[in-house]
């Protein structure tokens, strides 16, 4: 018997089997490692490096990150962030909670509907900037369009000018995300207990009550998922820009992830791209550690 | 208890027809506020449906009609000389793009089923903090790694190949497969897979007998979630590909973006649209796994 046991726990077969699940997960691991983490630190040692439209590393510790700091684009660009960003989450938030709460009402052909408001969120951020940077025209789009139909004061170059062209980057992505939103909550509101609905009708509140007080409130894990998933992409928003201005005019509608492509791949200057890619990635795990810790938490109490 | 639930259901329904109950169909039919959120929800679906419109009635014009006329009037002309300069323009790269696509979303894919498969069955010493390093590459920005990986596909010698994409799609790819198979797996009951242990059923055995055949719907899910991703892609195309190499949102940004000669929005929208028509045919088609998709990272964790 004993004997048996050390016969199969020996065979190269058994042994197979065992490593067999780590070998699987072996290249992946690998992958990961080199891939994700060790390119991180490779782009945070060319960050501290004098990099240009080659890499190279002599070492000139924090001067990168110091010539970010002087350089008025980033400003711009991490100014056009937070602005971009905060609108894009709330507006995308408002409208979502809204359809989502709307569509909850037992409504005939609601399968229909959402299918028109999350059709968006399948197209590519530059098929989306290609047909928002047409609809923004100044002179053949909106502009043109809402004067003819009898809106004679009617102005909108919004997309030339300096001030105001961030509110058209805004606008498209509010366009292709806010359906998402939509879906998220009307799932999370799915789940919400219908008893609790029906004990406070019972108590005679109102259906806006209701949903402010009761339902919404309840939703904090989805809104928290929400807001995540919209920061990501704002920090991430590359594509829309490129296609909708390329960060005109000048660069009053850049954004980090423009910046850094700009500085790296374009302009020769990989030190300062790499920094500003070093200084994204501090701006996610602010957000991100938060979240992680709070959501393995939970798990944990389950 | 099942009565007073039942007759407390009942009033609730009474005090508000609006609200959630089984019956009171007809009452909530004719209820002005009912029919204030169907018009609501109506208008709403009419302003997102705007800019396809538009491309589309866009496309299908003349030059000078776009010039007279405006986003959303009917055209004068019907044309598709639009969508025949577009595919001249874009052709072979909509084919770099299926070239990419394919290969890189079927090879994800069966990476994620399998790593997600250990991941989930056959867990071992440092199998989750592998899962963690992991989940945090569905956030990771992907900045702070193209340089790195540029300089690697150089000298792999797949810069500006079909190739190249598909290894940094996989690459960067397989943290979301990982997921959607991990957490799918992770709710099957561990007694199935212990039984076939039991029995003598290997590694392999296992994962073909017992869970792939329960897998269509995350499969799905995962197709088309890598599809999308991958097709709608703009930072690896524009960073790894030039000239011939490019896909098609490439292409698509250097035509609309060009400012050589007359502006034919004709063209541009045609081009957009193809470029569009992919991701969308799946949407349509499939819907449902997409939007499971989009939600199985958010609200699963």
């Amino acid at each position: 018997m004993s004997i048996a046991t050390v016969m199969t726990k020996t065979s190269p077969l058994d042994v197979l089997q065992r490593w067999l699940p780590k070998l699987v997960l072996a290249p992946s691991m690998l992958v990961v490692l080199v891939g994700f983490y060790g390119y991180i630190l490779w782009t945070l040692v060319l960050s501290f490096t004098n990099s240009s439209f080659m890499p190279s590393y002599k070492w000139v510790g924090l001067q990168q990150y110091m010539r970010l700091m002087d350089n008025d684009r980033w400003w711009v660009a991490s100014q056009n962030l937070l602005v971009f960003g905060g609108l894009f989450i709330g507006i995308s938030l408002v409208i979502g909670v809204f359809l989502a709460v709307l569509l909850d009402q037992r409504i005939r052909r609601e399968g229909f509907i959402r299918t028109i408001y999350l059709y968006p969120m399948a197209l590519s951020m530059i098929v989306t900037g290609t047909a928002w940077k047409w609809l923004l025209n100044p002179g053949l789009g909106l502009d043109k369009m809402l004067r003819d139909w009898g809106w004679e004061g009617f102005r909108l170059d919004w997309l030339v000018d300096q001030d105001r062209v961030i509110y058209c980057l805004v606008i498209a992505a509010v366009w292709q995300a806010s359906g998402f939103v939509m879906a998220l909550f009307l799932a999370g509101l799915r789940s919400v207990d219908q008893s609790i609905i029906r004990a406070a009708q019972v108590d005679g509140a109102g259906l806006p009550t209701i949903y402010l007080r009761i339902v919404l409130p309840s939703l904090r894990p989805v809104f928290f998922s929400a807001v995540m998933i919209l920061a990501h992409i704002a920090i991430k928003s590359f594509d829309l820009v490129a296609a909708m201005t390329a960060g005109g005019p000048g660069y009053s509608s850049d954004l980090p992830a423009m910046f850094m492509y700009s500085f790296t791949f374009s302009r020769g200057q990989m030190g300062i791209g790499s920094a500003s890619a070093m200084l994204m990635l501090a701006a996610i795990l602010t957000l991100l550690v938060p979240y992680l810790y709070s959501e393995l938490r939970g798990k944990r109490h389950e | 208890m099942n009565d007073a639930s039942v007759a407390q259901r009942r009033s609730a329904a009474d005090l508000l027809p609006s609200g959630d109950g089984g019956a009171k169909r007809r009452m909530r039919a004719i209820s002005p506020s009912r029919l204030a959120i169907h018009a609501t929800l109506l208008f709403a679906a009419a302003l997102y449906l705007v800019p396809l419109v538009v491309m589309l009635l866009t496309s299908i014009k003349t030059p000078e009609d776009i010039r007279t006329g405006n986003l959303l009037s009917w055209p004068e002309t019907f044309t598709l000389i639009g969508w025949v300069k577009a595919w001249s323009v874009v052709d072979g790269y909509f084919w770099n793009s299926v070239k990419i696509a394919i290969p890189a979303v079927l090879i994800s894919t069966a990476v994620g089923a399998l790593n997600g498969y250990v991941l989930s069955m056959w867990r071992f010493r440092g199998s989750q903090l592998f899962f963690g390093l992991l989940l945090f590459g569905c956030f990771l920005p992907f900045q702070t790694v193209l340089l790195p990986a540029s300089f690697t596909l150089g000298k792999l010698g797949l810069a500006n190949t079909t190739a190249g994409l598909v290894l940094v799609h996989v690459v960067y790819g397989i943290a979301f497969t990982t997921l959607f198979f991990r957490n799918y797996y992770v709710t099957v009951p561990d007694a199935l897979v212990r039984a076939a242990r039991l029995d003598g059923a290997g590694f392999f055995t296992i994962f073909g007998r017992i869970l792939l055949p329960m897998s269509v719907p995350i499969i799905m899910v995962c197709l088309i979630w890598q599809f999308t991703q991958i097709w709608n892609d703009f930072l690896f195309g524009v960073v790894f590909a030039s000239g011939d190499a490019q896909p098609i949102t490439v292409a698509l940004n250097n035509l609309v973006n060009t400012s050589t000669g007359a502006k034919e929005y004709n063209v541009d929208m045609a081009a957009a649209m193809i470029a569009g028509l992919p991701t969308l045919l799946v949407y349509i088609v499939a819907g449902k796994y997409f939007l499971r998709g989009l939600t199985a990272g958010a609200v699963k964790g």
